[in-house]
């Protein structure tokens, strides 16, 4: 399916990430956004609430966090295509409920637009110490995508490609953008609405009484069950059975949490999506995702100029990993270098499936500010030795 | 000689069509309120006469959270505390549908209490029914906000001396447009109440006290479920109109009981449409009249 083109602003303009992540959102066809102010994500929510009256959405600023990550699961129940926005300590207070979105498969899209923390941190710089929070950060076991845009352009495509996948896969999906892209003007290119693709939600054919809300023995992603038609579901956040009831028993839990979990592990191939530069021959490869991907691009240029072989991988999804593809090449390379702004999330993952067949080093950052190139040049010359 | 076989009857249960028949027998416990509770609800929809594929049910976490398990309706199982605002996005999402929260004490009013008073003051339209057993039952037996002083719980092992909330006045001030307090015992009045703040435009609030009496008649000497329901029948005292400043329960005093609050105010929803009107005039299209695709 196309977007619909009263939702699209078709034309190049000039956004700051976190107007072009709500643009993107808009063209999706989300058309229920409840949030809560926070700093520096805001800006999102204020391009929602300008937009939405004219186009038939709802935006609705709740009471707190809690609130909004409940509220957008119950208005994707009814069938809208539905998002918040929130930063660090927002996030804290969404995990209970994103548990639940996970445990309920309900397609919404999330976007942490990160700071400096813990707690109250820096609410006004970067970070990208919420990565690991977005990988666990709620209890239990549970697979997760989360996608990280380094630019407005990004952040307007990379909404859209969020609520593909949260439909295609019927789970929540969340948007990893920082403080730096968020507030960084740039172009923004908008394309016509016929050129923008759209997954659209998977409802079951069966008649009431044939379908089950989780069923999954019969479907790869099971699908939903539509409010008011007569169906009569029930769901639960408790583990339960394919016709949604609680079963309170360790068969059951083994079943249910493998099946959400094994449902994202078995299409790591479609989800990954890694953006590779001179991998081929490199004796130093790069990762880095977000706006550290932009920032060591001064670094690797310059190490280049040095004749050093350095090869690059911009993370566009974070998570799932990209295991397969860091084993395969820890294999061939000297080193790998993970950069991000924190004291180093992602890069013990990268580590992990080294296996100590490389070397692995991270160029790490407490966030207030992107990394000096500097610092990284001098890392990767490091690994050159 | 042949031997007639009689076949035993196969009379359907009176509250089949509203009850999830293979989830029973149910979890709850012999003489607990939230039985007549169910059947109250059931009754009210049967008697309103509405398309029960139009009417949606979401609870919280607790064992009046488990209702939405045993509702033969579109039914959401959701968080501790979290049913009133998932019941806020479904409501926005399907404004034609009837969306009724049914809960505890506890979960509406302690860990859902922000989202209580704001979904009140907005006047969304939705029924929030809150079983109140003065106590967090499916824990086992804890204080809650509505814990009366001195009754014990098993974390007020000496009496509860926390001033508890008086959840009509809770409601009624912050913006429900639709207040009633009846007790199990009341089922007729307690059905037309449920009745009435479905049939209701906006933000009706219904509380019913019932007894928990596995825990909290156990944890303070009360007797069974019927002595409590004997207890009701003695004490409860029928106040329509009652000034709300005066209906506090105190342990084991009188309960005051009736139709409280019944006013008219715009809708979440009529108060969207009316703002936007305001601003955009014709350019804007009355959301919830076509609420198709998105
Ligand atoms: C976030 C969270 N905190 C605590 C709990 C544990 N918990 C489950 S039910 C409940 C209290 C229920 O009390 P109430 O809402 O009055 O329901 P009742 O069992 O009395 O009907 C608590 C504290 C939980 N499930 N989730
Ligand atoms: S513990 Fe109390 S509230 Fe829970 S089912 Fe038993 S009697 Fe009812
Ligand atoms: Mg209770």
């Amino acid at each position: 399916m196309k977007a619909k083109s009263e939702n699209v602003l078709t034309g190049a303009h000039y956004l700051d990430g976190n107007h072009a992540s709500a643009e993107g959102a808009i063209a999706a066809g989300c058309k229920f956004f409840a949030g809560y102010p926070i700093t520096p994500s805001t800006e999102i929510a204020e391009r929602v609430a300008r937009r939405f009256p004219l186009i038939g959405g709802v935006f609705i600023q709740m009471e707190d966090e809690l609130a909004s990550m409940a509220a957008i699961l119950g208005a994707a129940w009814g069938g809208r295509k539905s998002m918040s926005c929130t930063s660090g300590p927002g996030f804290s207070l969404m995990m209970e409920n994103f548990g639940l979105g996970i445990m309920l498969e309900t397609p919404c899209v999330l976007v942490n637009v990160q700071r400096g923390g813990p707690s109250t941190g820096l609410p006004t710089l970067p970070g990208q110490a919420d990565m690991m929070q977005a990988r666990w950060g709620s209890h239990g076991d549970y697979e997760i995508i989360a996608l990280a845009p380094d630019s407005p352009q990004e952040s307007f495509e990379l909404a859209i490609h969020a609520f593909n996948l949260s439909e295609k896969y019927r789970t929540p999906v969340l948007v990893m953008t920082d403080e730096c892209v968020g507030h960084m003007t740039e172009k923004v290119v908008i394309p016509p609405a016929e050129e923008i693709d759209l997954v659209e939600r998977l409802y079951t054919e069966k008649p009431p009484g044939e379908a089950q809300p989780f069923e999954w023995s019969n479907y790869d992603i099971p699908p939903m069950l539509p409010v008011g038609k007569g169906y009569k579901f029930h769901i639960t956040g408790l583990t339960h059975d394919e016709r949604g009831y609680p079963i309170i028993n360790a068969e059951a839990q083994d079943e249910n949490v493998r099946r959400v979990s094994d449902k994202i592990k078995r299409h790591t191939d479609d989800i990954i999506w890694l953006e590779e530069k001179d991998t081929d021959d490199a004796e130093i490869i790069m990762m880095a995702y977000g706006i550290s991907s932009r920032v060591m691009q001064p670094a690797i240029a310059r190490a280049k100029q040095d004749g050093i072989k350095v090869g690059q991988i911009k993370m566009v999804t974070v998570w799932p990993f990209p295991e397969k593809r860091v084993r395969e090449l820890a294999g061939k390379v000297k080193a790998l270098i993970m950069v991000e702004m924190n004291l180093g999330q992602v890069y013990y993952e990268m580590e992990r499936c080294a296996a100590g067949k490389c070397q692995t080093l991270l160029v790490d950052h407490a966030g207030g500010t992107v990394h000096n190139p500097e610092v990284i040049y001098n890392a990767i010359k490091e690994a050159a030795k | 000689m042949s031997v007639e076989i009689q076949q035993p009857p196969t009379e359907e249960h009176p509250k089949e069509k509203l009850l999830r028949m293979d989830r029973i027998p149910h979890i709850w416990c012999p003489t607990c309120g939230l039985g007549t509770t169910i059947t109250a609800m059931a009754t009210a929809l049967e008697q309103l006469e509405l398309d029960l594929n139009d009417v949606a049910v979401v609870s919280g976490i607790g064992c009046t959270g488990r209702v939405a398990g045993y509702m033969k309706l579109d039914s959401f199982h959701t968080t501790h505390g979290r049913s009133v605002p998932f019941a806020l996005g479904l409501h926005i999402a399907r404004p034609d549908m009837k969306t009724i929260v049914f809960s505890g004490d506890g979960d509406l009013i302690s860990i859902g209490g922000n989202h209580f008073i704001h979904t009140a003051r907005r006047n969304v339209d939705m029924t929030v029914i809150c079983v109140n057993n003065f106590i967090y039952a499916m824990t086992g037996g804890q204080v809650a906000p509505t814990t009366p002083i001195t009754a014990r719980s098993s974390t007020s092992p000496y009496g509860n001396y926390e001033h508890p909330f008086n959840l009509p006045l809770l409601a009624a001030s912050s913006g429900a447009v639709y207040v009633a307090r009846w007790t199990a015992l009341h089922i007729r009045r307690l059905t037309t109440a449920i009745k009435e703040a479905i049939a209701k435009p906006g933000f009706s609030f219904v509380e019913v006290i019932a007894p928990c009496s596995t825990l909290y008649a156990r944890l303070n000497k009360l007797g069974s479920g019927l002595d409590l329901m004997k207890f009701y029948h003695d004490n409860s005292v029928i106040k329509h109109g009652a000034d709300l400043r005066e209906v506090d329960i105190d342990f084991q005093t009188k309960i005051v009981v009736g139709k409280f609050v019944d006013i008219e105010k715009p809708t979440y929803i009529e108060c969207l449409n009316e703002g936007n009107k305001r601003v955009f005039g014709d350019k804007y299209k009355p959301y919830g009249v076509d609420h198709g695709d998105s």
